[in-house]
């Protein structure tokens, strides 16, 4: 079933490949995230948020990509668990970093939004608090990442601790409705939002998206050349 | 859709931070990974070529 997969998960082919895709990815990345922004600082105030509703434009995109990066880190663990892939092992460690920052930025955004619409800038509520397990979850996944001398034990442990972290995903996503929270409840897939803001904030995750998949991308990269380094320099000792 | 507007009025207290710390962490993480194969290359380059650095913890990324 993902015999193409794997084709293309060959080190030497996916170096061939991403080389030849990144130059493209960074350009769209970049001109989506510019044409995002234009967008952005183009909306009318909305009428109960006036101008803070700017903050949506990178909050939500944010947000999203966080709770993206983990899944891409749990379906790579999976892999890397069931089929011993050592690129499901890179590429799910590559992404890591990424998703720790668009949680902080969700975090920090989200909670410079929460001041002028909620009067605060943090209360311990089922969402925010489920997403600051998210930070914390990522800080965990790096840290076992780095503790661990042996790269194959290193990354038996990292995906089995991402899996069982993967169960905070869906918790984040439902909290708003299985708790009274003071975040508001889902509107994007609702069709609550006016095209005004939309489409601006549609651009913007697609811009989130092609960026972190242009740094993934790079990040899996830099690691497969540092381990071609590290076998040489062991090959040399030995 | 109007026009460009940079007013933010009383809430540029706000807006403005969440945009700058935004830009700073994407910025940042562009920087560290372009920088970090910059790095991966130059080591690997520097193997290939016989002049190898002693293997170290910071090599294990």
């Amino acid at each position: 079933m993902f015999d193409w997969l794997f084709r293309y998960a060959n080190p030497a082919r996916f170096m061939g490949l991403s080389g030849a895709v990144l130059p493209w990815l960074a350009a769209a990345t970049a001109v989506v995230l510019g044409v995002g922004l234009w967008l952005s600082f183009s909306v009318p105030p909305d009428y109960q948020q006036g101008m803070t509703v700017l903050i949506l434009f990178i909050h939500v995109p944010a947000v999203t990509m966080a709770a993206a990066a983990y899944g891409t880190i749990a379906v790579c663990s999976l892999f890397s668990l069931i089929n011993r892939h050592i690129l499901a092992d890179v590429a799910a460690r590559a992404a890591a970093p990424f998703g720790a920052l668009f949680t902080a930025l969700g975090l920090i955004t989200g909670s410079l939004w929460g001041r002028p619409t909620w009067g605060t800038y943090w209360v311990w509520d089922a969402r925010l608090t489920s997403f600051l397990l998210l930070l914390f979850i990522y800080i965990g996944y790096m840290a076992l990442w780095s503790a661990i001398e042996d790269e194959v034990k290193a990354a038996r442990a990292a995906a089995i601790l991402a899996l069982v972290g993967a169960v905070d995903i869906p918790i984040i996503h439902y909290s708003v409705e299985w708790w009274n929270t003071l975040h508001q409840g889902e509107s994007l897939l609702s069709g609550g939002f006016s095209p005004v803001f939309l489409w601006p904030l549609l651009v913007m995750m697609l811009g989130y998206g092609l960026l972190f998949v242009t740094l993934w991308l790079m990040r899996i990269r830099t690691e497969i050349v540092n381990r071609r380094a590290r076998a040489l320099m062991q090959r040399d000792a030995a | 859709m109007g026009h460009l507007s940079f007013d933010m009025g009383t809430y540029g207290v706000y807006i403005w931070p969440a945009y700058g710390a935004t830009v700073l962490g994407l910025a940042g993480a562009v920087l560290w990974c372009w920088l970090g194969w910059r790095a991966a290359k130059a080591k690997l380059a520097a193997l290939e070529r016989g002049a190898a650095p002693r293997p170290n913890r910071e090599s294990k990324t």
